[in-house]
């Protein structure tokens, strides 16, 4: 049998621990992968404990605490702080989600940080997304029509043909599904992944577009959708309570009625 | 002299700072016209904070009973409190129709009518027939319609192949020695190089510096940072005192609850059960305007009828709208609200206070999006190369106090318009000016001694101390006695930033240098924002002011603008407010008193 070990700039190593203060009512500790890109060394996971008591009941507002008040050079991404931006997605306790909308209490015990699984990683938690955004974009995720011929007016939608864009149009594209996806982590360089099937998804069931032939076109492909493999952790771990896999069930059905 | 960074160079026909709506918006118009155009942001576009707005788009539409946009323009300039351009405002209601039509041509999922249109609801102090009825005018994508817009803007940038610098940090304009903007230097947090982005037009799209204040319904990333290039530029900033506090942020968290929850018939009680509102704005109610509900609600809870254990907030109550209500039109909100205050909307009332959202000043603009300054006698003289465009810039179509709903409306037609005036003032592919190397050497100075700042006050304490003052000295009511207090205060915090200390050396995403420029570009906000504060002696809009609780049209009916130098000292002089419409198709409405 194969035996494989990890490229050695790869193995994670203990770092350092930094205690909690004295006056500490409620400790909890945090340990969060660090990667310094500038320094040849490896990875390492540092310790932090900060006071509860003291501290704001997200995760977002841990990671602020230690970088406020214990090490500056802590470096993650953040920005709405509740939900709708996506930025701070990552990988918590063992899970993919965003820090600001995990609160603290949902984790027993240390709590473990690191960035969203299998992208390359820039500094600590700030992973490399370019391909991750290539990838939509090379869905082309704009709406595809004919100008409608009031030109002053608005398209028609019905309200039943709008419910269909509910539960899609609401990604925020933090990539918490794509990156749970085992799929996607084997074959990300050519296999889509949920979210930018969602967005494929999204277009597909808008009675708007006109594009529904083209797009089935670029996606008929073993990689680009059949990677899928139905494991359905993109929505175990969707923050927003989306359903991936059900966008991407959408698209291969459309897909065989097309050719019936 | 600055140290050797080696500066990567770019020509572009157009550079655009900020990738939310309006510089989205911008960037895709531009492009569209065949100009080279590089949108350089902070955040990768979707995360900018344009996505968390979530009631909606005004625009007289019409689509649920009547509406005209004179109506939408009498409602902007009496929301205004008359501090308003009248000519900006004209051309943003009457703008906005074919603005939001083209939003869904662009394939916004808009909510939808029986009949299919667009879904329109209710804002504060929207009516028809020049205050008389209640109109149906903000145009929305269930409470989502932020997050609808931008990431369809960002789709449309895509399609039209703009050039995007993504999350590279803007440190500084790059300006002539004659006053004109020729571009940009900016920091590319990925790798570290830094770049010179030169462009015959720079267009500032880069939004409000909510993060003045502790608590505030703004993004982290709310630093005001094309504001305070500005300041640094020798420019003036205009009506910085003008700070909108929404009448619903979550009580501790600070996260927005939308006016929409109310246009769609929640209202507010104290701890009497009272719904307080129908004293303060008979005919109104709860859809008043948002300084009128915030200083309601701010006087109910000092004359001790708020609610819950400290007695120091209030209750908006949305369980009676029914859960088809809340799951169809405000599913965003209930779970915001499930999160952050653990209420379920369907059976309890969300604890809310009024909370910094929106900054009415910023960059003074005409309504082309051009950047204008007091110049000798002329107060609209534009300074070429720099446009500004959305909270940044100042048109000023909110004048002393935003509408709910114009925002987003603000941010399309003038993106749209400053593509419009490219179009007109640029010529593709010409030849870029010699750049004369003093502003960059100063901008470069800045930033390597920040970034190997060894003083002993962290950023974070800083940052803390100057929220600190803003939120207990320029609050939603003011004296003179709080705001000399403030301008001292705040002075100090200042003057304590030349002893910040930084961390982190490194040059590829070191977020505690990016965190310390963002704080410079903050504090210098605050200094004028207060200095702003304390000379306005008069009421009017969101400026409260309890020694002067009159609007005092007589000596205040003008635009402050105020100017701020290296060692932190400040000029304020005065622009006047434009009292002209921009046709003949409406007329001025003139200033009279204001209730709701």
């Amino acid at each position: 049998m194969a035996q494989f070990t990890l490229p050695a700039n790869s193995k994670v190593r203990d770092g350092r621990t930094w205690p909690a203060p004295s006056t500490t009512k409620r400790p909890k500790t945090f340990i969060v992968y660090r990667y310094d890109p500038d320094s040849d060394e490896n990875p390492r996971r540092d310790c932090y404990t900060i006071d509860l008591a003291t501290c704001g009941p997200m995760v977002l507002d841990a990671l602020i605490r230690i970088k406020s008040e214990i090490d500056p050079t802590l470096t993650f991404r953040r920005s709405c702080r509740e939900g709708i931006c996506g930025s701070c997605a990552m990988n918590i306790g063992g899970r993919n989600g965003l820090a600001c909308i995990s609160a603290i209490e949902d984790y027993s015990g240390d709590v473990a940080i690191h960035p969203l699984p299998h992208l390359p990683v820039v500094k600590d938690l700030v992973p490399d997304m370019k391909h991750f955004y290539a990838q939509l974009a090379s869905i082309k995720p704009w709406m595809r029509a004919q100008p409608p011929p009031a030109r002053d007016r608005e398209r028609l939608q019905s309200k039943e043909e709008r419910e269909k864009l509910d539960g899609l149009y609401e990604c925020i594209l933090c990539a918490c599904c794509s990156t749970s996806c085992p799929s996607y982590w084997w074959n990300g360089d050519r296999y889509l992944g949920p979210a930018v099937l969602l967005q494929s998804w999204r277009w597909l069931a808008d009675s708007r577009d006109e594009a529904a032939g083209e797009r089935l076109d670029d996606l008929e492909d073993p990689f680009r959708l059949y990677r899928c493999h139905t494991i359905m952790n993109c929505t175990t771990a969707c923050p927003k309570g989306l359903n991936p896999a059900k966008a991407i069930a959408g698209i291969k059905k459309m897909m065989v009625s097309r050719t019936v | 002299m600055s140290p050797a960074y080696p500066i990567v160079e770019h020509e572009y026909d157009v550079v655009v700072v900020g990738a939310g709506g309006a510089g989205l918006r911008a960037t895709l118009g531009i492009a569209a016209q065949g100009l080279s155009t590089a949108c350089v942001t902070k955040l990768f576009p979707t995360r900018s904070h344009t996505v968390a707005a979530q009631g909606g788009i005004s625009a007289a539409l019409g689509n649920m009973g009547e509406d005209d946009w004179r109506w939408h323009m009498y409602d902007t300039v009496k929301g205004s409190d008359w501090l308003g351009d009248q000519d900006a405002i004209e051309y943003m209601c009457r703008e906005a129709i074919p603005a939001v039509v083209e939003l869904e041509h662009f394939g916004v999922p808009f909510s939808r009518t029986e009949d299919g249109r667009i879904y329109q609801r209710p804002f504060g102090g929207m009516t028809t027939h020049f205050g008389e009825g209640t109109a149906q005018r903000t145009c929305a994508a269930a409470d989502r319609t932020g997050h609808a817009i931008l990431h369809t803007l960002y789709q449309q940038s895509l399609r039209h192949d703009a050039e995007f610098f993504i999350e590279y940090f803007a440190i500084d304009l790059l300006m002539d020695d004659d006053g004109t903007c020729r571009g940009v230097l900016a920091w590319n947090l990925d790798d570290g190089t830094l770049h010179r982005i030169r462009a015959h037009m720079t267009v500032l799209a880069t939004g409000g510096y909510g993060r003045t204040y502790f608590s505030c319904t703004s993004a982290h990333t709310c630093t005001g940072d094309g504001n305070a290039m500005a300041l640094r530029a020798g420019l003036p900033l205009q009506d910085m005192e003008f700070v909108q506090f929404h009448p619903t942020g979550i009580y501790g968290s600070g996260c927005l609850i939308t006016e929409g929850s109310r246009g769609e018939g929640g209202y507010l009680t104290n701890s009497e059960g009272e719904r307080f509102m129908e004293r303060y704005a008979p005919n109104a109610k709860d859809l008043a305007s948002r300084d009128v509900v915030s200083r309601a609600m701010t006087l109910e809870i000092r004359e001790g009828r708020g609610v819950g254990e400290s007695q120091d907030h209030i209750f908006l109550h949305l369980e009676h709208l029914g859960p088809e209500v809340l799951r169809e039109r405000l599913p965003g909100i209930s779970e915001t609200a499930r999160i952050f205050a653990g209420v379920d909307t369907s059976r309890e009332p969300i604890p809310v206070l009024p909370t910094v959202h929106y900054n009415m000043g910023g960059v003074p603009t005409n309504f082309h999006g051009e950047v204008v300054t007091l110049r000798g006698n002329d107060p609209d003289a534009v300074v070429p190369g720099l446009m500004a465009i959305g909270e940044c810039g100042c048109v000023s179509v909110h004048g002393a106090n935003r509408l709910g709903s114009n925002s987003l409306l603000d941010l399309v037609v003038f993106g749209r318009a400053a593509a419009k005036r490219c179009a007109e003032t640029v010529e593709a592919g010409s030849t870029h000016a010699p750049l004369p190397g003093r502003a960059e050497e100063r901008a470069l100075d800045r930033f390597d001694r920040l970034r190997h700042a060894r003083g002993s006050e962290p950023t974070a304490a800083l940052r803390l101390r100057m929220q600190r003052v803003m939120q207990n000295n320029a609050a939603v009511f003011r004296t003179g006695e709080t705001l000399d207090e403030g301008r001292r205060l705040i002075g100090d915090v200042y003057a304590a930033f030349a002893n910040v200390r930084v961390e982190d050396r490194s040059l590829v995403w070191n977020s505690d240098l990016v965190e310390t420029l963002e704080l410079d570009n903050l504090l210098g906000q605050a200094v004028v924002t207060m200095v702003s504060a304390a000379n306005r002696t008069e009421s009017r809009g969101a400026h409260a002011r309890e020694d002067y609780p009159d609007r005092d049209d007589e000596r205040w009916m003008k635009h402050t603008l105020a100017w701020l130098d290296g060692q932190g000292n400040t000029r304020i002089d005065y622009r006047p407010v434009h009292m002209y419409t921009l046709t003949n198709d409406t007329k001025v409405i003139p200033p009279k008193a204001r209730v709701y």
